[in-house]
């Protein structure tokens, strides 16, 4: 390089000095950045506790739901209740939890339906002879462990809280029906007139004031127990321990927490 | 310091005050505060209405009605499956007065006949189970019973009990099969018939030099058994047919098939 006489504050800065000392500026400035990023709570925010969590501690609780496919009686009780407690639009399109129907006949051929969920009971299909097997499944909103619905949301709308329950901030949702698209179990709708995304929330309004939730609390044969997961002694712990526990499509790794007993090869 | 340099600095510092304001102003007040979503939204869920108030609630009040129900068959079904979501009556007991399913319409929903149902749960035809009166006339729905023994098995196993008929073992009785204590018809759950548990019962008619039951042999409204018209029955040899599996794991004792 050629030697420059100029005094060093004439001098133009070259490509090096320029380089480094933009680098050396921004490292400077990282950090700032970063304090904004990570410490912003406190700092930028001015911490918000909510009313709601003076008396109930979520971190002492992580939830899930056991359903017995030998105990339903398809009596559609659970999507009753449901749509009561949650306003869930009354159409044959939106539900927090459904009843499916399974019908195998004698050719192994599996036809599955849910007429309007299964609100109204269940019409005969096919002629009994021909049946092989037959069977109710309740579905529901499986609370992944590893949602998919939670991890593609652009804002955050979406989210799992510490107690182990998959939400919707509906003031907070943009309705862009990502999450409707990435949920492999169908469990997630569009809202009509709110035109945001909903789905089942275990009722968390009922059981952080420690009622079950409303599907429940309707069922009459005890096919579904909520509770639980982590502590020993609860009904879901033995319902998990004495029975042998399936989960819907294990091999997408979204580690549900919606137990099924009794679950026969064909249901998906 | 070099000018150059201290405009930068000036513009860096500029663009992240920028920054922070901007993140101010946009992200909502608690972002963040439990992980990567609002944790106010988890209190506006958590403080949605209540409209099942729970049976134990019903419980305080009702104790009578409660009593009962926990006693009966019902104790499984909730008050307010058939009363109805019931906050508001719970918050003004005289003022809403619930509902109640008297008419014959309700019940079926849970009792209606249907093959998926699972096998012992009691199921009838409402078409034919004494129509026209109200189920609670005969059945009282909080504490419900059979005002008598059903005398059939179909009454609590329907689907069984169709399928045999439909089948080559339509002349078995059930009893022929299974012992079934009296009690069973009365409290099931806790008295259980017995089941066939090895591969010989099964050669009482099918082993090659068995001799069946008379009912088996003469098909029923026979009214002289003269061995000529005595129906054959198909025999294997029930030490090799089917190889080490118990005959059930191949044809269904209720409908079974070649
Ligand atoms: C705070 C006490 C209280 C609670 C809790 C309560 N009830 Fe009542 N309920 C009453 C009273 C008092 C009446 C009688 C009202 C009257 O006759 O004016 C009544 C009447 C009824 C009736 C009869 C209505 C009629 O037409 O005669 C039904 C059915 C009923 N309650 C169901 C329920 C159910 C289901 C629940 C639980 C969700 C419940 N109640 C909880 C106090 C209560
Ligand atoms: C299987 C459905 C069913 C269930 C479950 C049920 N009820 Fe009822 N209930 C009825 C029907 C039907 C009537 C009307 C009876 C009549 O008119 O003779 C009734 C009547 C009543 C009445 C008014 C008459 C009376 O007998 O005092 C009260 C109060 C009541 N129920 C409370 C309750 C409570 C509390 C529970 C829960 C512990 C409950 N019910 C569970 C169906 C039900
Ligand atoms: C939400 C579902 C549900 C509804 C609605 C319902 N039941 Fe039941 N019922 C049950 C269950 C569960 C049992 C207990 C079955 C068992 O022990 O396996 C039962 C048992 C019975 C039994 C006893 C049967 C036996 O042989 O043990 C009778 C009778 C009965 N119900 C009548 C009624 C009548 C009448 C009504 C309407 C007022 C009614 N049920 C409504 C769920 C229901
Ligand atoms: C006239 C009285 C009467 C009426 C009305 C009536 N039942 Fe029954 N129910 C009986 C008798 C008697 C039995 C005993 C079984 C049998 O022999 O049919 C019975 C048995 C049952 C059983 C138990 C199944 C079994 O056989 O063990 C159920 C469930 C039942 N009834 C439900 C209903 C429902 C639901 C209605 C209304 C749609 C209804 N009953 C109306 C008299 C009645
Ligand atoms: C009042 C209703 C009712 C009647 C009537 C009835 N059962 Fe049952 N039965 C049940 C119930 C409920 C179960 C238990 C089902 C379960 O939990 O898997 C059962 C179970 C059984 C089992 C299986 C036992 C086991 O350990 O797996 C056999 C076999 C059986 N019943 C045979 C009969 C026969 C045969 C009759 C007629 C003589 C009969 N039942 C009449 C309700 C009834
Ligand atoms: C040919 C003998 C035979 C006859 C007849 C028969 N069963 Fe069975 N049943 C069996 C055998 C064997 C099993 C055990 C099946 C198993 O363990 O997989 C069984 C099992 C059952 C069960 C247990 C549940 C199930 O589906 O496996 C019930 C309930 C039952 N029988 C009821 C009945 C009733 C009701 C009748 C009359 C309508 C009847 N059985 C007639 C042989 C018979
Ligand atoms: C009480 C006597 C009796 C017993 C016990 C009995 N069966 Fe049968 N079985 C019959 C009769 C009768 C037929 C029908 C003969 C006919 O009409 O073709 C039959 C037919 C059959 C058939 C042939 C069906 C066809 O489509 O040709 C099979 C398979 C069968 N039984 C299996 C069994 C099994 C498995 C058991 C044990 C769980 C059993 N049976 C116990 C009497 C019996
Ligand atoms: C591994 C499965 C399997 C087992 C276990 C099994 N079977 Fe079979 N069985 C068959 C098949 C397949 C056929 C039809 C082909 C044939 O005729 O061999 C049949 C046919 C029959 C027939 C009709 C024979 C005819 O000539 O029409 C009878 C009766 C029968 N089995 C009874 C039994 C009895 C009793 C047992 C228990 C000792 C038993 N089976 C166990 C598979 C099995």
């Amino acid at each position: 390089m050629e030697q420059d006489d100029r005094p060093t504050e004439e001098r133009p800065v070259d490509r090096r000095t320029f380089v480094t000392q933009t680098i050396l500026a921004a490292c400077a400035g990282a950090p700032i950045l970063l304090l904004g990023g990570v410490i912003r709570l406190p700092v930028l925010n001015g911490v918000q506790e909510g009313e709601a969590s003076e008396a109930y501690d979520p971190t002492g609780h992580y939830y899930g739901m056991g359903v017995d496919i030998d105990k339903c009686i398809g009596c559609g009780r659970c999507v009753e209740a449901c749509k009561t407690e949650n306003d869930v639009p009354r159409d044959a399109h939106h539900f927090n939890t459904w009843v499916e129907r399974y019908v195998i006949n004698g050719e192994d051929e599996v036809t599955v339906d849910s007429p309007n969920g299964g609100i109204e009971g269940f019409p005969p299909t096919m002629a009994e002879k021909e049946i092989r097997r037959t069977f109710f499944v309740p579905k529901l909103c499986n609370h992944c462990a590893n949602p998919p619905c939670v991890q593609v949301c652009p804002v955050g709308a979406t989210f799992q809280t510490r107690d182990g329950v998959v939400l919707v901030d509906e003031d907070y949702c943009i309705g862009c029906r990502y999450c409707i698209q990435a949920c492999p179990y169908g469990a997630r709708w569009f809202h009509p007139t709110k035109h945001v995304a909903q789905k089942c929330t275990f009722c968390y309004h009922r059981i952080t004031q420690g009622l079950l939730p409303a599907c429940v609390e309707a069922c009459p044969t005890g096919a579904r127990v909520f509770g639980e997961i982590e502590h020993r002694a609860t009904p879901l712990a033995r319902f998990t321990r004495m029975n042998e526990i399936q989960v819907l499509k294990p091999y997408l790794n979204t580690k549900p927490k919606v137990y099924y007993a009794n679950l026969d090869g064909e249901v998906r | 310091m070099p000018q150059q340099v201290s405009r930068l600095a000036l513009l860096f510092a500029v663009g992240v005050a920028v920054l922070i304001g901007a993140r101010l102003v946009l992200v909502p007040k608690t972002f963040g505060q439990f992980g990567h979503y609002r944790g106010a939204a988890v209190d506006s869920i958590a403080a949605r209405p209540i409209k099942y108030a729970s049976h134990q609630v019903c419980a305080g009040c009702h104790e009578e009605v409660h009593e009962k129900r926990e006693e009966g068959n019902h104790r499984g079904v909730a008050c307010e499956v058939c009363h109805g979501a019931q906050s508001a009556h719970v918050a003004d007991p005289t003022g809403i007065k619930p509902p109640a399913p008297r008419d014959r319409g309700f019940c079926p929903l849970c009792h209606q006949y249907n093959p998926s149902r699972p096998t012992g749960f009691p199921q009838i035809d409402p078409v034919t189970h004494n129509p026209l009166t109200p189920c609670i006339r005969c059945h009282d729905p909080h504490a419900p019973v059979p005002p008598r023994t059903p005398s059939e098995c179909g009454a609590c196993h329907g689907q069984i009990a169709r399928q045999k008929v439909a089948s080559r073992h339509v002349d078995l009785r059930c009893t022929t099969c299974h012992g079934v204590p009296e009690q069973h018809k009365i409290t099931p759950q806790a008295v259980r018939p017995t089941k066939p548990s090895d591969r010989k019962f099964c050669g009482k008619c099918h082993a090659p030099d068995a001799v069946p039951p008379a009912e088996v042999l003469y098909p029923r409204g026979m009214v002289r058994m003269i061995p000529a018209v005595a129906r054959e029955i198909p025999r294997v040899d029930i030490d090799t047919h089917g190889g080490r599996y118990l005959c059930w794991q191949c044809h269904y004792p209720h409908y079974p098939e070649k």
